[in-house]
């Protein structure tokens, strides 16, 4: 058992309210969910409810309620990170009901966001203490009922039982009785090896609501008095709109008011990203009177910074990997004396074009804004900074805002920005009712904040003995690099370079799914495929050669990774896939990456189906610590795999003087159900590390084990996503 | 404006609308059925899959004066329960990620099934095309429209 001390202070304890209500319908609805939708209810609706913590309520049937504190954006924590509190709580997974949390650092003690795949790592230990504080309150109360020590008694499943007695009672009963106990300031939480929730696989609480087409997304968000808003944004980057034939439109059948907004904030604060500060608001009734009323608008335009296009970005980024200055700089030995002696240099450039986001569900806001404070209700993945910067932007107390998150069709990265939200703020304060906003598609893809576009040459060096004596990277992209110095393989190699060098552009970037990670793994890994054949070696061998290296006498001060977990799942996948055995008409690549503290290896089969190579069948290996919910963590990895294959393969965004030339998924190519792999499997390495990340790391490796899985069936390599027509972005 | 008698999940609903209106919005908007979904308002996405009849169909760019008497039917009215073989089939794989795509998945596949009651992966392949699932969910659902074949 682990002892830590209890994050909550008095205040924010055990204010135990008797009230029902409140959530208890919501709490109904979810029920059905978290027991099996076969079984019945595992127990009775309660009367009444007592709070012990800010996760959890027990009404006095034993039912418990749970809220998961963090936003769901399809990554599951709706259902695990009530998971961990219950294990801890130790109470019947099928008594518990699961709430969504609203924005309340008080009551959860833990960063309320969805990003850097860290909910799981960083609720980790808040959430194990709020359950072990509750089942420690429980044991009090009971103790003090039955006039015994808290040590003459057991917690276990709902229950409380004296150790060397007959006496027993349910969570339920004794809720009522720890009213008025106060928090433990130590807790201890259980020992891993004596989990009986985590660990096991639990049905997505909130499946049975998405099969039956609930209202759960914040498309879906409706309220009294509710009006729809629309935008008109600039056609291209470096406009700006100054005015638009507003009389006309506030005229429109079910417009009710149409004016221009202006959101730029000048404050550092993360989540503050928008190319597009001024545009035109238009509000009203319903969706396609304003699908209408955007169409009629004539605005006037006025062009305030470079029209950029494809062609000028890919000519930028070639000068820039030829004559910038790089920053970020990790130098190991003489690499460049070291190339000078080799006798096989290998040097290759690989390039990625801007990408989408492209959320399935279109971004959206609730807002409410009065006098007296704003309401904010919807899908983002940042509560906290939206709510911070929306108070910037109405000069309002961060206090009298309420912030609330649906459920989010998708997040990838695109909702940690903000500025849908304090669209809709703007748009609520000026036309003094509460609004939805709504983006179009259009409106969605062409005024992103994309995946930035890459370029990096790597270099290898093999000596005689084809050993790799030197290695290289310089990488740029627009606005960045993708490059992380110490990373594999830095401390592997004697000599070594790794340089980032930044580009200008005017086009918004910023993070999405696995940032820099889903160019670098691709480009990397594809590029070690390519030296080990030149070497003459296997391609897993080659790495686990490396790994060894970099266990037993690595190079340099200090790299970021575990060489032994990184071979482990290179090595678990090998075994998995029966790597070495050779069927005709399949071809086989295989990659490992490292990132959000996790390690996955992949191994593709691809296969040609009319004339066309497919992937048949993945092979992922993953270590990321403790899992918690293995079979919805194992559908994490795939739609990682997925994800990865897509935007590998078919997807990119180019632009012409500044504008977008795809803005819908005419143009804009995601995969499609036959273009997926037929199956993937998924092996997790057995771990009693505590978790980390697991929706981004799944993805980073496809795009590596695709192209060399691609060259041997083609004999040729792919240097340029997409890898369906592998060239560089040029124009439209 | 104009007034149109449209048989939804089998009840006559009554709305007062421009004509051009697509169905998907007087759904939403007008009947309060959410579960229909806008994914790209041009028919490439699926999001917004409903059956016309028994046909699935893009009610993104269907113009609600176009429905006329023939029966529509959105993810609210597939089963009373919301036990539908595909529904459950999708609870057993539990396939969703997100889920924002899944009800037009799961009408597109409830669709498939009925005109051809045992389909092949290509056949399933080809009638699934038109719906995106950009949490790249593809695999399960593959698994469940032949687990819910193989069911009923
Ligand atoms: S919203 Fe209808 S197909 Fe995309
Ligand atoms: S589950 Fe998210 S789009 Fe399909």
């Amino acid at each position: 058992m682990t002892r830590i001390k209890t994050q909550y202070n008095r205040r924010s304890f055990l204010k135990v309210s008797a009230a029902a209500g409140g959530g208890m319908l919501i709490g109904f609805n979810w029920m059905m969910s978290c027991t099996r939708a076969e079984e019945k209810p595992a127990i009775a609706i309660p009367n009444e409810w007592f709070e012990i913590n800010g996760y959890i309520k027990i009404g006095d049937t034993g039912m418990v309620t749970i809220y998961n504190p963090n936003p769901e954006i399809g990554q599951n924590v709706m259902t695990s990170m009530p998971m961990i509190v219950a294990e801890e709580l130790d109470v019947p997974w099928d008594h518990v009901v699961v709430e969504q949390g609203m924005l309340d650092s008080d009551a959860f003690k833990n960063p309320q966001f969805a990003g850097g795949s860290l909910s799981i790592m960083l609720g980790w230990e808040p959430l194990r203490m709020a359950g072990a504080a509750g089942r420690r309150m429980l044991l009090e109360a009971a103790a003090k009922e039955w006039g015994v020590a808290v040590s003459d008694l057991s917690a276990s499943q709902g229950i409380i039982k004296e150790v060397n007695g007959e006496r027993s009672i349910g969570y339920g009963e004794i809720a009522s009785k720890a009213v008025g106990i106060e928090i433990p300031e130590e807790v201890e939480l259980k020992d891993p090896t004596t989990f009986t929730l985590i660990g096991t696989t639990q049905k997505n609480v909130v499946g049975k609501d998405i099969v039956t087409g609930k209202p759960l997304f914040g498309l879906d968000y409706q309220r009294e008095g509710m009006k729809l808003a629309m935008i008109v944004q600039p056609p291209a980057f470096g406009m700006t709109p100054t005015g638009f034939n507003q009389e006309e439109i506030k005229g429109m059948n079910g417009v009710t008011d149409a004016f221009m907004i202006d959101t730029g904030i000048d404050s550092e604060l993360f989540g503050n990203v928008s190319a597009f500060p001024k545009c035109i608001a238009i509000v009203g009734d319903t969706t396609w009177e304003l699908m209408q009323a955007k169409k009629a608008v004539r605005a006037q335009w006025e062009t305030v910074g470079a029209l950029e296009d494809s062609r000028m970005h890919t000519e930028r980024m070639e000068e820039v990997l030829r004559s910038g200055t790089p920053r970020d700089v990790r130098r190991d030995g003489d690499p460049e004396a070291a190339f000078a002696r080799a006798a096989k240099v290998i040097e290759r450039t690989y390039t990625s074009p801007f990408q989408a986001h492209n959320t399935m569900e279109p971004m959206n806001f609730f807002a409410h804004v009065t006098a007296d404070g704003a309401e904010l209700f919807g899908p983002t993945q940042t509560p906290n900074a939206l709510r911070d910067l929306a108070a910037l932007l109405l000069d309002m107390d961060k206090e009298k805002f309420s912030v609330g998150m649906t459920r989010m069709g998708g997040g990838f990265g695109r909702r940690l920005y903000t500025h849908f939200g304090l669209r809709a703020a703007a748009i609520s304060k000026q036309a003094g009712v509460p609004v939805k906003l709504i983006y179009t598609r259009e409106d969605d893809m062409a005024n992103g904040v994309y995946r930035p576009a890459y370029a990096s040459t790597y270099k290898a060096g093999l000596d005689e003995n084809n050993n790799l004596i030197a290695f290289s990277v310089r990488g740029t992209g627009l606005p960045e690099g993708a490059i992380f110095p110490s990373r594999f393989p830095a401390g592997t190699v004697d000599n070594y370079l790794a340089e980032n060098i930044m580009s200008e552009t005017n086009i918004s970037t910023g993070a999405w799914r696995a940032p820099r990670s889903h160019f670098t793994a691709g480009a990397e890994q594809s590029f070690l495929d390519e030296v080990a054949e030149a070497a003459g070696k296997d391609p897993i061998e080659f790495r686990l050669e490396l790994f060894e290296r970099a266990k037993n006498n690595p190079v340099g001060e200090e790299h970021d990774y575990d060489a032994e977990r990184y071979a482990g799942v290179l090595k678990l996948v090998k075994e998995k896939a029966g790597w070495g055995t050779n069927t005709p008409g399949v071809f086989r690549g295989v990659a490992a990456y490292f990132c959000h503290n996790s390690y996955v290896a992949e191994v593709f089969d691809m296969v040609q189906e009319d004339g066309e190579l497919k992937v048949q069948k993945v092979w992922c290996a993953v270590d990321c610590g403790i899992v918690i919910n293995p079979d919805a963590a194992a559908n994490m990895i795939q739609g990682g795999v997925v994800d990865g294959i897509g935007h590998a393969m078919y997807s990119q965004l180019t632009f012409e003087n500044g504008v977008p030339q795809q803005q819908n998924f005419d143009r804009y190519q995601l995969i499609r159900h036959s273009q997926a792999p037929k199956e993937i499997e998924v092996f997790f390495v057995d771990s009693d590390v505590s978790p980390t990340g697991l929706g981004e790391p799944g993805l980073p490796p496809a795009a590596g084990a695709m192209a060399s899985a691609m060259y041997k069936a083609t004999g040729r390599r792919v240097y340029n996503i997409p890898f369906a027509t592998d060239k560089p972005p040029l124009v439209g | 404006m104009a007034k149109f008698n449209l048989n939804i999940n089998g009840t006559q609903r009554e709305v007062d609308v421009d004509p051009s209106t697509p169905l998907l919005w007087v759904l939403r908007d007008h009947l309060n059925l959410v579960g229909a979904k806008y994914g790209c308002g041009i028919a490439q996405c699926g999001s917004c899959m409903v059956h016309l009849g028994d046909t699935a169909t893009y009610s993104c760019m269907l113009p609600v004066s176009s429905v006329g008497n023939q029966k529509v039917t959105t993810i609210e009215g597939l089963s009373e329960n919301g036990d539908h073989p595909v529904q459950q089939a999708w609870l057993e794989v539990d396939v969703p990620q997100c889920g924002y795509c899944q009800s037009g998945q799961i009408m597109a596949a409830a669709a498939l099934l009925k005109q051809n009651p045992n389909p092949s992966d290509a056949e399933i392949e080809m009638a699934m095309n038109g719906n995106l699932c950009r949490c790249g969910t593809y695999v399960r659902i593959k698994e469940a429209i032949k687990k819910a074949a193989a069911n009923s």
